[in-house]
């Protein structure tokens, strides 16, 4: 066992100061480190997209990079998106376009969506493919979820929400 | 079915897309998947040494040097594990003792500190194996020289149903004789006879499989898993401990997809065993993406042998049908689809004539387990082929020969099983014009070939006779309403079903339900398995009649209060009201506190909890010989589908351009949850029928990753799903209600695959119809102009 490391990193806008193992993924930082489990690991291996996270505001994959690699930067997780009570439009979105069923890939989906809609809400066919074509989902078949990215830029757009 | 009740006044949740129960919590990332669950510093964690080779004696295992490594707690093998497991036929040990059978068999558990102390542990294990001859395809495992897997397969404990041949490698063997077969296929005019393949496939949920389990000191057993079937893994485990059901207590928070890959006991089973060498302390078991592939359940791969005759004017006269099922090494619920596969062999056809053998053939493949559909995809990708060849070969239009020959209401079916009302041609007729049928659409691009295809399908729940569910529902102090089940979330929409039907039959709003989750066998009321989509028939039963014991006893408390009669007295819109006087009274308290006599003559009532349950009781066996019957199933749901397509004659690439599709679900509980069942079932089936393949060399598995096994991604997605909702309601249903979980998965790679047909002119009788294979069909056959 190599030697445990000290790293500083913010997520969520807190500061969290840890002494962790080097080979430690990002991943398991966050969700056993941290108890953030909203963060799902579907593969570890960089393709389900479940463990998406923003990484000083850039979609990452935290199963493919370790926890000592955050030192130092921001970390937001879907957590910090909105409460029960305030929910972000693309929560309140996913909701209500039956974006999800088991809901294991929607965290995922959630943070990588998440960047495209605050780029624009003017959404081309482009955006949408950005948006979603990272990410796996063995439920819904895709088409609610591109609903639910569609509303959810109205949503935004209109402003009203939020 | 309408309500009797006045919608207005009342707002009853059936037939509402109300928005699903468990949402919230998922897209705030509250829901709590097993592997969520936090349990300490005290948790171990549990790896396994699997087999490399397909098929092997264990002549040696050494784990001293494992169990030496400092964090090492414990090792289990085999030593272990005396009594078999299994459902329908216990034909496994947990840990292996004596053979493995496929590459991913458990044979050695390591327990340690930390997960990585683990998985270096188990590289320290040393196991030396005598190399078997491997049996790689059903046929192969016919032949009387094949290698014998199970050489004590007479011994082991069986169902039944189900019919074993030992000193075979069939584990099943089942028969349909209807009529005269030989002496139909002189009459027909057309006479058809095809091979059909269907590889293993993966079910891919994106949770991958994980259990944790504990022993406490005084013996009693709690396991947290990802499951379909907390209380069918319960009884597995205890009758394989020999302990009591009621000293395991199984605990399954929300499951992140199971598409049946979590039915019946799996990874669950090594933890298990794990756990019991350190009392105590939790041990977790989590399969690897890696590990996912083949050491999970995975589809059974089918070689089917058809032959269909049909007379002069369509009308189908005989069908006889060979299924060669893949199994793989052990048999959870391979025997049971076998079985169904052969009392559903015909498909959706009136048909007199028929013989159907159905063999279940253990293979050193992985273990084939139950995948949406339960051998119906499998299977109806070659009836809704050849279905087309002999409408072809009779110069018929293809959706005329199906109205022709699909089973109607009233009508025998294979088993000679009356047809309870169903939708079918309703369903036929729909698709029918919502793909503008007959019509020839332009392609985009001049090397590409536009087609359409179509089918039909049908699927029962295939399960014991006795399979039974129950329900309770227990009244809080604020008139909110706890609703116990034992089915499981799976993604399917159930919780969110359940809570309508309550509130509908209670009388209160549905945003008063809560479901009592997660499932937890100690305090849950009793649900056989969260698979064959029944909960919503049968768990809903059970849901409706406990709502209305509750009812009961709240209305014979008001009765009491207001020295009324029971009849004048209902629940709307949670509150007690007089028909007869229109007093009014809430819910609030008195389902908890009870209410005064008149004349201060005390109390009556106390807190509410009202219970149900139900199980079919009228399903009856088949003959051994013959296949016939009663009534085999509960019941069938059917449908149809057509696919427009396009196929590019340069790449050989498949862009699937519109779906449409329609099933008789009885009633519509919740619309849209009905809807989205459609287009993930149908976007899974588009996926098995266009990509997925687990490839073997000898046995051994070759994907081991999302890269080199492709699952339909948001790129594959069709350009427009049409989905339309037939309903014909189910007699013994709630509210008619009958289940369509797995269902539109079944149509949609025969639909496909005769679309393509209808494109270039070529047929391809092996799933899946890759790019590639499309594209040397095309070099080889050259496609139609
Ligand atoms: S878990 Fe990270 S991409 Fe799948
Ligand atoms: S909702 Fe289950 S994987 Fe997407």
């Amino acid at each position: 066992m190599s030697e445990a490391m000290d790293i500083t990193v913010t997520v969520n806008g807190e500061v969290f100061q840890k002494t962790i193992e080097p080979r430690l993924l990002l991943s398991d930082f966050i969700r056993h480190e941290l108890n953030l489990s909203g963060t799902h690991v579907g593969c570890e291996h960089g393709v389900c997209g479940a463990c998406t996270i923003l990484f000083d505001g850039m979609p990452v994959r935290s199963c493919l990079m370790f926890a000592v690699q955050a030192d130092g930067h921001e970390i937001r997780t879907v957590e910090d998106l909105g409460t029960m009570e305030n929910l972000h439009p693309l929560q309140e979105a996913f909701q209500e376009a039956h974006a999800l069923q088991c809901g294991f890939c929607t965290s995922g989906f959630l943070m990588s969506i998440l960047p495209v809609l605050e780029g624009t809400t003017d959404l081309s066919e482009e955006d949408l493919k950005r948006a979603m074509e990272g990410n796996l989902c063995r439920c819904t078949g895709y088409q609610h979820i591109r609903d639910a990215v569609q509303l959810a830029a109205e949503k935004m757009s209109s402003g009203s929400e939020s | 079915m309408a309500d009797s009740r006045d919608m207005k006044t009342v707002p009853s949740p059936i037939g509402e897309s109300v928005p699903r129960i468990d949402a919230l919590e998922k897209v705030t990332g509250e829901a709590l998947f097993t592997d969520d669950l936090q349990f300490g510093p005290g948790l171990l964690y549990g790896r396994v040494v699997r087999s490399p080779h397909p098929h092997a004696l264990i002549k040696r295992v050494d784990v001293s040097k494992a169990l030496a490594l400092p964090g090492v707690r414990a090792v289990v093998t085999g030593e272990e594990c005396e009594e078999h497991i299994g459902l329908y036929l216990k034909d496994r040990y947990i840990f292996c003792r004596d053979r493995v059978r496929f590459v991913g068999d458990p044979v050695v558990g390591v327990v340690a500190t930390t997960d990585a102390i683990a998985e270096e542990a188990c590289r320290l294990v040393e196991v030396d194996y005598e190399v078997l001859e491997p049996v790689v395809n059903p046929l192969r495992g016919m032949d009387p020289d094949a290698p014998l897997l199970h050489p004590d397969l007479g011994t082991y404990g069986v169902v039944d149903f189900i019919d074993p041949k030992p000193g075979t490698n069939v584990a099943n063997h089942f028969k349909v004789r209807k009529g005269d077969v030989e002496s139909a296929w002189k009459e027909c005019e057309v006479i058809v006879e095809r091979e059909f393949q269907v590889p293993h496939v993966q079910h891919v949920p994106i949770e991958p499989h994980v259990a944790v389990a504990q022993f406490k000191r005084v013996g009693k057993i709690t396991i947290w898993s990802s499951s379909q079937s907390p209380f069918a893994q319960r009884n597995l485990i205890a009758e394989a401990l020999g302990i009591s059901q009621s000293d395991i207590r199984v605990i399954a928070p929300y499951v992140g997809g199971g598409f049946g890959s979590k039915a019946g006991v799996s990874v669950e089973g090594t933890a298990v065993v794990m756990a019991r060498a350190v009392p105590g302390q939790p041990v977790k078991v989590r399969l690897t993406r890696e590990e996912e592939f083949f050491c999970a359940f995975v589809r059974q791969g089918l070689i089917a042998k058809t032959k269909v005759g049909a007379k002069a004017n369509g009308e189908i006269l005989a069908m006889k049908t060979n299924y060669y099922w893949d199994a793989g090494a052990y048999t959870e619920y391979g025997v049971n689809i076998t079985r169904a596969s052969g009392y559903s062999s015909t498909g959706p056809y009136r048909i007199p004539n028929v013989e159907t053998d159905s063999y279940c053939v253990y293979t050193n493949h992985p273990v084939g387990g139950p995948m949406r559909g339960f051998g119906m995809p499998e299977i109806h990708w070659g009836i809704e082929q050849i279905m087309d060849i002999v409408a072809d070969e009779l110069g018929m239009d293809k959706v005329e020969f199906r109205l022709k020959n699909c089973l109607r209401s009233g009508d025998a079916n294979v088993t000679g099983m009356i047809m309870h009302p169903i939708g079918l041609t309703e369903c036929i007729e729909k698709v029918k014009q919502a793909i503008d049928w007959g019509i020839q659409e332009t392609p985009s691009a001049a090397h590409k070939l536009r087609g359409k295809g179509l089918a039909i399908a049908w699927k029962a729940p295939a399960m014991p006779p006795n399979a039974g569910s129950s329900a309770w529902l227990r009244l809080n102090e604020d008139a909110t309403v706890s609703l116990g089940v034992g089915g499981q979330e799976l993604g399917q929409g159930t919780f969110t079903v359940m809570a309508q039907m309550a509130a509908a039959a209670l009388g209160v709003p549905f945003e008063w339900m809560r479901i009592s989750a997660p499932v937890d066998t100690k305090y849950s009321p009793y649900e056989w398995q969260t698979v064959a989509s029944r909960l919503t028939w049968s768990m809903g039963n059970a849901v409706v009649a406990a709502a209305k014991d509750a009812r009961r006893q709240i209305l014979e408390v008001a009765a009491a209060h207001w020295d009324e009669d029971l009849e004048h007295l209902d629940i709307r819109d949670g509150q007690v009201i007089s028909y007869r006087t229109e007093e009014v009274m809430p819910l609030e308290k008195m389902v908890v506190y009870g209410l005064p006599m008149p004349d201060d003559q005390g109390w009556r009532g106390g807190p509410i909890i009202g219970h149900g349950n139900f199980m079919p009781s009228y399903v009856t066996s088949l003959s051994n010989e013959t296949g016939q019957g009663k009534r085999a199933v509960v019941h069938y749901t059917t449908g149809c589908q057509a696919v427009d397509l396009e196929v590019d004659t340069q790449t050989g690439q498949i862009t699937i351009l519109r779906v449409a599709s329609a099933f008789d679900v009885g009633k519509a509980i919740n619309p849209d949850q009905v809807r989205v069942q459609m287009e993930g079932g149908i976007v899974q089936g588009i996926s098995t029928a266009l990509f997925e393949s687990l490839q073997y060399k000898d046995g051994v598995p070759h994907a081991s990753n999302f890269t080199d096994y492709r699952i339909a991604t948001s790129e594959d997605m069709p350009g427009e799903i049409i989905s339309i909702i037939v309903e014909v309601p189910q007699d013994d249903g709630p509210w008619g209600a009958r289940g369509v979980g797995e269902h539109p998965m079944i149509p949609t790679a025969p639909a496909i695959a005769n679309a393509v047909y209808d494109a270039v002119g070529i047929r391809i009788f092996e799933m899946p119809l890759t790019a590639e294979k499309v594209f040397l069909a095309i070099q080889d056959q050259g496609a139609k102009s």
